[in-house]
C-alpha cells in the first residue's frame, strides 16, 4: 500500500466526481423514480402510543375506486430486525401496537390520494394499554410490558464491565468527582424523506430502490421477511439526500412495497411524509449518566465508573450496539489505569432510537468533557493543560482492549488553542463573553460485522476497458459524505489515471460485491482499501505485458498522469489504454478483485465486538460565544476544530464533513430536541411528539451557524487508505461539550444537560443569584440491578482479554488448556 | 379486482395551464389542487426541484417565478398561468453551467444534493439583485433553505466564488438569443 508523497490525485482539493450531477438536478433519489403502471402505498399508522388491535375492518377501504390492495399484519407473519439479537419487528403489527407510528395497515391504490383516503377508512378497534413513557419509570413498569423479549420487564438490555478493580483506585485517588448528566434525544432530520420503490419481474424476482445506507443489510431482512431466496431479491441504494444514520435501518415500508409489488405484478411506490420521518427516527437515543472519576494529586485519570441509562423507544433497532457503545469508546482519548462501565436500554412507547451520527458515543463523551472541566477549574489547573499531560500513547491498548493506533489528540489540543487565542480568553474575558474547550475519539469503521463470519467487509471489482476507462463495482453507498469520490480517487491514484475516466458503480447488490454500508464511518477505510487492493493487482498485469513490450524490468515501471512509463527514462513508455491493450492481449479480459476486512480485535471477552476498529480519529474544539445574562440566549461567534484525520483524501470533502459536524454538534448543543407530550385525557391521552415539524423541530439556519476555522492534522496511519482515517462522525463530539464548557466560562453556571437553552441558562443564573450552586441538570440516578460485572482484567495487570469470571469462557479457557497440555 | 371497473374519484374539473418553463412554453392539464411541486415532478417529469416538508418549512422545492424564489410546494399550478417558473433543470445555458454550479461542485456547496437545487436558484435570484452580494446578504436570502450536510460555510464560499466568475465573464452581447 504505497505512501510516497508524489500524489497526484489523493490529498488535492477536487471537484466529487458526482458533484456536477447535483447541482444541474440530475441525481437521481429514490422518489425521482417513475415507472410505467406505478402504483402508490400510503401506510395507516397507529395513533396509540400502546396498545392490542382487537379488530381491523378494512372493507369500507377495499370497496374504495382505484385501491388495488390492502395489506395488513396477516400478511408479514415473519419478524425482521437490524441486530441478530433482537429480530423484533414485523413490517405491519398483528396484535399490538407500540408507539404512535407504528404502521397497522397499508393501502396500494392508483394514487396517493387515493390510498391515503382509503387508509382512513380502515377501522381498526384498539384496547389500550399502559404507556411507558418515561425511562426511569419504565425500569420497574413490568406489567406494561412492551415486548417478551429481554432481560426482565421493559429493561432491554442490561450490562456491566469492570476492566480492573475500580472501587479500589476511586478509594486511593486524591480527588473523586462523581457528576450526572443528561444528554436528549435528537433526530437525523435529513433533508431527504424516506422513499422506496419496488418492482417485481415475471419471474417474481424483486427490485426495490430505496433510500437506504444499508442495501447490504436490506437484502438479507427482505429476504428473511418475505421467505424468498435472496437469490430473488435485488436492493439498489439511491443516492440518499442524507443519512446521518437514519437510513441504517430496515423499515417497514420497503419490506411493505416489496411484498406489495408481488402480488400486483405492478411497481409500488411509496414516500414516507416529513411527519412520517419524525416517527420512524432510529435517532440518538436520550442518555442519562453518572460518572465518577477518580484523579490523581498530580491532575492524572486513576479510574473512572461510567452509567448510562438508554431511553430505547418501542424497538430494538441498533439499540444493543448503542448501549455499548455509551461505554466503548471513553477510553480513547486519556489513559484511564481502571474502567468500568455499566449501561442499560429501557423499552418505551416512542420512536425507536438507534444510530444518529457518532451512534451513542456523543452523549458519554459531552459528561466526561464537562466534567473534566470541573476537574480542571478544583485542581486549578488549564483544561487544555490538564489534557495534555494525560493523552494517550500510539500504539497502545486501552483498559478495554481498544488498540490504539496513530493519535493526533495532543497536536489537535494545541492547534485549537493557538488558532483561538485560548490562553488569554480562558477565564479573562468580560462577563457574558466565554471560552470552552473539549475533545473526542472516534472510530474509523466497526471492527465486527453486525453478523458475524469470516468474509470481508468490503469488496471492489475492476473493470478496465481498452481506451483506457476504468469502472469500479463496489456495495457501498453515497448518503453524501463522498464515497463515490473516494472510490474514484483511489483507484486513479494507484493507476496514475485522472478521476475523471473513472466510472463507479455501487449500492447495487446484483450488480456490486458485498460493502456493509455507510455507518459507523467504515467506509473510506473499508472500501478504500479493497479499491487500492484491486487496482494493486490491475497494476501488476499491466506493468508485466508492458515491460514485455519495451523490454523494461517491471519494478521500474511507473504509473502516472495516463501513462506507464521507464522510471530511469521517462520517454520510454505508452499510454494508459496501450497498456490495458497489451495486457488484455497477453492475458484475455481485464478484471480484478480486492477485499477488506479489519485485523482482528484484542477484545476477547464477551460484548468486546463493539468498540473495536482498524483505526481511530481524534477532534478538539473550542468554543467562543456570548451569553446574554438577561434573555439567556447563546450566539456562538466561532468555533475553532482541529482533526486528527490521518490523511485528507479530498481536502474539500473533509472540510465539508468537519463543519458539517460542527453543525450537527451545534444543533444539538442549543436547540434540537426529539420529545413527547400528550394529548388531552379528552381526547387520546396519547403519547406524541411534540414538534414533528421542520419548522417546529429547531435546526440551524444560515442566519444561525457561526464561522468554523479548521484544521487538521495530517499523519498518516499505516491501516487507513493512504494513511486515511474517519470525519464523517468523530468532529461532532467535542462540539456539545465545549459549548457547555464556554457557557460557564461566559456567565459562571453550568448546564449538565443538552440542549442548553435561553430558559435553562436563565434558571440558573437566577438560581446563582439567590445564593444556589447555579447549576441545570439532572440531580441523581436510579439504583438499577446490575448483573454481575465480566471482570476483565486490563492489559497493564495481566489481563489477556478475556474476561476471569465469565462461566462460559472459563470452560473454554480450560478445554483450551487441556487440548495443549495433551498435544504438546 | 379488475382495472377496467374502477371509476376515476370525482374531482374538480382539471384546467389547461399555460407557462413559461425554463424558457419554453409549456402546456399541460392540471387539476385544480396540484402544487406547483406536484405538476413539476409528477407531470413534467421535472424531478430536480424536491421536496422535504411539503409545509412550506425547509426550501428544498424552491423555484424561481418571474425571477422570484418561491416554494413551489406551497403554489397551486393553476396560479402560475401566463407566468415563466425556472426550475435547476434550466440553470444551464444549452451545455454551459451557470457559474453557481461549477463553483458549488467544486467548492462542496453540495454534499448530498437534495437542497441544492432549491439554494441554487435563490443564490442565483439573489445574485440577479445584488450582483456583489455580502456574505451577509447571502447568509440572509438563503436563511429559508435549510441544509443538513454543510453547515452552509462552503455554501457561502461558493456563492461568493460564482460572484467573482460572474464579474470576470465578459457581459453579454445584447443580441445574444
Amino acid at each position: 500500500m504505497t505512501n510516497r508523497d508524489d500524489l497526484r490525485v489523493v490529498g488535492k482539493p477536487r471537484a466529487r466526481v458526482d458533484s456536477l450531477n447535483k447541482t444541474t438536478g440530475q441525481t437521481r433519489f429514490a422518489d425521482d423514480i417513475t415507472l410505467p403502471r406505478m402504483l402508490h402505498c400510503k401506510l395507516l399508522r397507529s395513533h396509540l402510543p400502546h396498545a392490542e388491535i382487537l379488530e381491523l375492518d378494512v372493507s369500507r377501504a377495499k370497496s374504495l375506486a382505484g385501491v388495488h390492495l390492502i395489506l395488513t399484519g396477516e400478511d408479514f407473519p415473519v419478524t425482521y430486525g437490524i441486530l441478530p439479537v433482537s429480530q423484533d419487528e414485523r413490517a405491519l403489527c398483528k396484535n399490538k401496537v407500540r408507539f404512535v407510528g407504528d404502521p397497522v395497515a397499508a393501502v396500494i391504490a392508483v394514487d396517493e390520494d387515493t390510498a391515503e383516503r382509503a387508509a382512513r377508512s380502515i377501522e381498526v378497534r384498539y384496547r389500550p394499554l399502559t404507556t411507558v413513557s418515561d425511562p426511569v419509570k419504565a425500569l420497574s413498569q413490568d406489567a406494561a410490558r412492551l415486548h417478551d423479549y429481554g432481560e426482565e420487564g421493559n429493561i432491554h438490555k442490561r450490562l456491566a464491565y469492570s476492566f480492573g478493580d475500580v472501587d479500589e483506585s476511586l478509594a486511593n485517588s486524591a480527588h473523586v468527582f462523581e457528576d450526572v448528566f443528561f444528554y436528549q434525544g435528537s433526530t437525523h432530520l435529513a433533508l431527504e424523506q424516506h422513499a422506496a420503490v419496488a418492482q417485481a419481474d415475471p419471474e417474481g424476482r424483486i427490485t426495490l430502490w430505496s433510500s437506504t445506507q444499508c442495501p447490504h443489510y436490506v437484502h438479507r431482512a427482505l429476504a428473511k421477511a418475505l421467505e424468498l431466496p435472496a437469490t430473488q431479491i435485488r436492493v439498489i441504494a439511491c443516492p440518499n439526500g442524507g443519512g446521518f444514520g437514519g437510513k441504517t435501518d430496515v423499515f417497514n415500508h420497503e419490506i411493505v412495497v416489496a411484498r406489495a409489488a408481488l402480488r400486483c405484478g405492478r411497481p409500488v411506490k411509496i414516500c414516507l411524509t416529513r411527519e412520517e420521518v419524525f416517527y420512524c427516527h432510529r435517532g440518538r437515543h436520550p442518555v442519562l449518566m453518572k460518572i465518577r472519576t477518580g484523579v490523581s494529586a498530580d491532575g492524572k485519570l486513576t479510574g473512572m465508573h461510567l452509567q448510562t441509562l438508554l431511553d430505547g423507544g418501542a424497538y430494538g433497532s441498533y439499540g444493543v450496539a448503542s448501549t455499548f457503545y455509551t461505554g466503548a469508546l471513553q477510553p480513547l482519548t486519556y489513559h484511564l489505569p481502571r474502567y468500568r462501565f455499566d449501561a442499560c436500554r429501557v423499552f418505551t412507547n416512542k420512536p425507536p432510537c438507534g444510530p444518529k451520527r457518532g451512534h451513542g458515543t456523543p452523549q458519554p463523551r459531552f459528561g466526561q468533557e464537562v466534567q473534566l472541566d470541573k476537574i480542571a477549574e478544583k485542581l486549578g489547573k488549564d483544561p487544555a493543560e490538564l489534557r495534555l499531560a494525560m493523552v494517550e500513547q500510539p500504539d497502545t491498548l486501552t483498559a478495554n482492549y481498544l488498540q490504539i493506533g496513530t493519535i493526533g489528540l495532543a497536536e489537535c489540543i494545541k492547534r485549537v488553542v493557538a488558532r483561538s487565542g485560548w490562553q488569554d480568553k480562558h477565564r479573562k474575558l468580560p462577563l457574558g463573553r466565554g471560552v470552552g474547550l473539549a475533545c473526542g475519539a472516534y472510530l474509523t469503521g466497526a471492527g465486527h460485522a453486525i453478523y458475524w463470519n469470516k468474509m470481508p467487509h468490503s469488496g471492489v471489482q475492476l473493470k478496465l476497458d481498452r481506451n483506457g476507462g476504468v469502472t469500479i463495482f463496489c456495495g457501498s453507498t453515497d448518503i453524501g459524505q463522498g464515497s463515490n469520490d473516494v472510490l474514484a480517487a483511489m483507484v486513479a491514484e494507484v493507476l496514475g489515471i485522472s478521476p475523471g475516466i473513472v466510472r463507479t458503480v455501487t449500492g447495487d447488490t446484483a450488480l456490486t460485491p458485498v460493502d456493509l454500508g455507510s455507518y459507523s464511518s467504515r467506509v473510506t477505510l473499508m472500501t478504500g482499501n479493497a479499491a487500492i487492493q484491486a487496482a494493486e493487482r490491475a497494476r501488476e498485469l499491466l506493468a508485466s505485458a508492458v515491460a514485455e513490450q519495451l523490454d523494461v524490468p517491471a519494478e521500474r515501471l511507473r504509473f502516472a498522469d495516463g501513462r506507464v512509463f521507464d522510471l530511469e527514462n521517462p520517454d520510454t513508455g505508452v499510454s494508459f489504454a496501450q497498456a490495458v491493450v497489451a495486457a488484455e492481449s497477453r492475458f484475455g479480459t481485464l478484471g480484478t478483485v480486492g477485499s477488506y476486512a479489519p485485523p482482528r480485535s484484542a477484545a476477547k471477552f464477551k460484548g468486546g465486538g463493539v468498540g473495536p476498529s482498524p483505526a481511530y480519529s481524534y477532534s478538539a474544539a473550542v468554543v467562543d460565544l456570548e451569553v446574554d445574562p438577561v434573555t439567556g440566549m447563546i450566539i456562538v461567534d466561532r468555533v475553532y476544530i482541529a482533526h486528527d484525520i490521518g490523511r485528507a483524501i479530498n481536502p474539500v470533502s473533509v472540510e465539508g464533513q468537519v463543519v458539517g459536524c460542527v453543525y450537527m454538534g451545534l444543533g444539538e448543543a442549543l436547540m434540537e430536541e426529539q420529545v413527547f407530550r400528550r394529548m388531552p385525557p379528552k381526547l387520546s391521552d396519547a403519547l406524541v411528539h411534540r414538534c414533528p415539524s421542520m419548522l417546529d423541530y429547531k435546526s440551524l439556519s444560515s442566519l444561525d451557524m457561526p464561522e468554523v476555522i479548521v484544521e487538521l492534522v495530517e499523519n498518516p496511519d499505516p491501516n487507513g487508505p493512504f494513511g486515511a482515517k474517519e470525519v464523517g462522525q468523530g468532529p461532532l463530539l467535542p462540539v456539545m461539550p465545549a459549548v457547555a464548557n464556554a457557557v460557564y466560562d461566559a456567565v459562571g453556571v453550568r448546564i449538565d444537560e443538552v440542549p442548553i437553552t435561553p430558559e435553562k441558562v436563565l434558571k440558573a443564573l437566577e438560581q446563582k443569584a439567590n445564593g444556589g450552586e447555579g447549576r441545570v441538570g439532572p440531580t441523581e440516578f436510579p439504583d438499577i440491578q446490575w448483573p454481575e460485572a465480566y471482570f476483565v482484567p486490563p492489559p497493564w495487570e495481566g489481563g489477556d482479554g478475556r474476561s476471569t469470571n465469565d462461566p462460559v469462557q472459563k470452560r473454554a479457557a480450560k478445554m483450551h488448556k487441556m487440548d495443549r497440555t495433551s498435544t504438546s | 379486482m379488475s382495472d377496467a371497473a374502477i371509476p376515476v374519484p370525482q374531482r374538480m374539473a382539471d384546467q389547461l395551464l399555460l407557462f413559461t418553463l425554463n424558457g419554453e412554453e409549456q402546456r399541460t392539464w392540471v387539476s385544480a389542487c396540484s402544487t406547483l411541486t406536484e405538476v413539476l415532478r409528477e407531470h413534467l417529469g421535472l424531478t430536480g426541484t424536491k421536496h422535504g416538508c411539503e409545509l412550506g418549512e425547509c426550501g428544498a422545492c424552491t423555484v424561481l417565478l418571474d425571477g422570484k424564489p418561491v416554494l413551489s410546494c406551497l403554489l397551486l399550478a393553476v396560479e402560475c398561468g401566463g407566468r415563466t417558473v425556472e426550475t435547476v433543470e434550466g440553470m444551464m445555458q444549452g451545455p454551459e453551467l451557470h457559474p453557481l454550479q461549477s463553483a458549488f461542485a467544486e467548492l462542496g456547496g453540495t454534499q448530498c444534493g437534495y437542497c441544492t437545487p432549491g439554494v441554487l436558484l435563490t443564490a442565483k435570484a439573489l445574485l440577479e439583485r445584488q450582483p456583489a452580494a455580502s456574505r451577509a446578504q447571502i447568509r440572509e436570502a438563503l436563511s429559508g433553505n435549510l441544509c443538513r450536510c454543510t453547515g452552509y460555510q462552503q455554501i457561502f464560499e461558493s456563492v461568493e466564488e460564482a460572484i467573482r466568475r460572474l464579474q470576470e465573464q465578459p457581459v453579454q452581447p445584447e443580441s445574444a438569443s
